[in-house]
């Protein structure tokens, strides 16, 4: 589940961010390590919240800044 | 007061892509307006527009690849994605780049629209009827803002200095031009980028033009044959869509680089109606004090324009005040021709401007007017002009004037001189 759930992450980080795809590592922080600006990761909630079909309130999101945050929430949560 | 003079030329139009290659189908007499593609028009009155023609670059066609990264796309409206495309090829033509931080400062945008984001806005809307708050991107407000054009070009280049966008209906190509000029000339900036951008040939756009009124509806079965300034069978505008942008430059500053001179902007008038939201008045005063005061400016008189691109949007009121006023400040000029490039495009609102002043900065350099398209019959009350009917014409245009007058009574004119 987890290994899905981080590729799909993955695939729309690349898509929203237009970065290699080998950059997007677990560790890698959107903002840091992948160019993107505050209103990309507002984004970036967005599409996974349509590609999950759940709901990230603000609170967890502003917590959201890798990518192994976005695949720990979207484990726990959906 | 500093001389302004243009040394760099982009456009995006329903002819195609690149300056050059719309030029020459433009002068070969071919229409870019076509039966709407892309959105419902069946219960629309009026189904024909010139729609940017999308493809290679390599057949003049655009290709939003080489100008917008994927990712950001979807940030964009059209309309700034086709003003950023027409910035870069004027930017790319120029040559300019900007060596140090200090021609950073010296070196500003203004490129406008009539409408702005209307694509955004409307999709913006349906999506928060349906869907809710949660749903609306982040970028909805910046892909809708009018300056935000000026504003990409400069984040993109690094322009840092006048940073401003005009609106003025269908007058915004021409007072962006203007207006920048007076910035370079008042020795606020050394570069300016300026222009127009639109991008309202979409559902609601065309609708609410239908609704004022404005557009031409009999002529959906022979969309190129719509658009028919000063001929007896016109019946409206015909909506087009695409940006224009000029480099414009001090002329010291343009020297100094050995930049190619197009042309110089000389002179540039401004005047409102004060009458009605979308007629002109009947004697075409508004027009005329603009035309005028560009003259004035110039510091010549009526007798020494060539050749003046006209608004000439194909309208049943419109075309002959325009002409009327025209008659009567240029009467006795036998050597004036005058022509509407909107024959061939349609009416690019925002950007008609901006394309229009280009038009005429290529009849000058090239030594050949743009025909009237459709132009068979032409009204009564427009003849005594030569209006370069069906075919382009091979004259020696020295100074040209472009006329843009806009919804709310707002008139602009440029003029244009070969640069020696």
């Amino acid at each position: 589940m987890s290994n899905d759930v981080a590729d799909r992450v993955k695939k729309i980080v690349v898509e929203h961010l237009g970065v290699e795809e080998s950059k997007v590592v677990n560790s890698a922080s959107f903002i840091d390590d992948l160019g993107a600006d505050s209103l990309d990761t507002v984004e970036l909630v967005m599409a996974f919240e349509e590609e999950f079909g759940c709901e990230i309130p603000d609170d967890a999101a502003e917590k959201i800044v890798t990518v192994q945050n976005a695949v720990d929430f979207i484990s726990e949560n959906v | 007061m500093r001389r302004v003079v243009i040394t760099g030329l982009g456009m995006v139009s329903p002819l195609g892509s690149g300056v050059d290659h719309i030029w020459s189908r433009l002068i070969n007499g071919e229409s870019g307006i076509n039966k709407i593609e892309g959105f419902e028009v069946s219960d629309l009155p009026s189904q024909i527009a010139g729609q940017v023609p999308v493809g290679e670059t390599a057949d003049g066609k655009f290709n939003v690849e080489e100008f917008v990264p994927l990712k950001d796309r979807r940030k964009l409206d059209p309309f700034i994605v086709f003003g950023m495309a027409a910035a870069q090829q004027a930017i790319e033509d120029s040559g300019w780049e900007p060596p140090n931080e200090e021609s950073q400062f010296r070196t500003g945008v203004m490129i406008g629209s009539g409408i702005g984001g209307l694509q955004a806005i409307a999709n913006g809307a349906l999506l928060l009827e349906e869907k809710g708050p949660r749903k609306l991107s982040p970028f909805f407000i910046p892909s809708a803002l009018i300056n935000l054009v000026s504003g990409q070009v400069s984040i993109k280049y690094g322009y840092k200095g006048p940073n401003h966008a005009v609106v003025t209906a269908c007058s915004t190509g021409a007072h962006a031009i203007g207006d920048a000029a007076r910035l370079i000339m008042l020795d606020d900036a050394d570069v300016m980028i300026a222009g127009g951008a639109e991008a309202a040939v979409c559902r609601l756009g065309i609708a609410g033009f239908c609704a004022s009124r404005a557009l031409s509806s009999g002529y959906n079965d022979a969309p190129e044959k719509g658009s028919r300034p000063w001929d007896q069978g016109r019946d409206g505008f015909v909506m087009g869509e695409g940006a224009g942008a000029v480099v414009l430059e001090e002329l010291e500053h343009a020297k100094a680089r050995g930049a190619t001179i197009y042309g110089e902007v000389v002179g540039y008038g401004l005047s409102g109606d004060a009458y009605h939201i979308t007629a002109p008045p009947a004697d075409g005063n508004g027009g005329f004090r603009a035309m005028s005061a560009a003259l004035k400016r110039a510091g010549i008189s009526a007798s020494d324009v060539n050749y003046i691109n006209a608004h000439g949007t194909s309208t049943p009121l419109g075309d002959e005040i325009e002409f009327g006023a025209v008659k009567r400040l240029f009467g006795g000029n036998d050597n004036l021709c005058m022509s509407s490039t909107k024959s061939a495009i349609g009416h690019l609102l925002g950007a008609a401007g901006a394309v229009e002043a280009i038009f005429s900065i290529k009849a000058i350099k090239e030594g050949v007017v743009p025909p009237t398209l459709n132009l068979e019959n032409p009204s009564e009350e427009c003849r005594g002009i030569n209006l370069v009917p069906l075919e382009a014409q091979e004259r020696k245009i020295d100074i040209a004037l472009s006329n843009s007058f806009g919804f709310g009574g707002t008139n602009a004119s440029l003029v244009l001189k070969a640069f020696r």
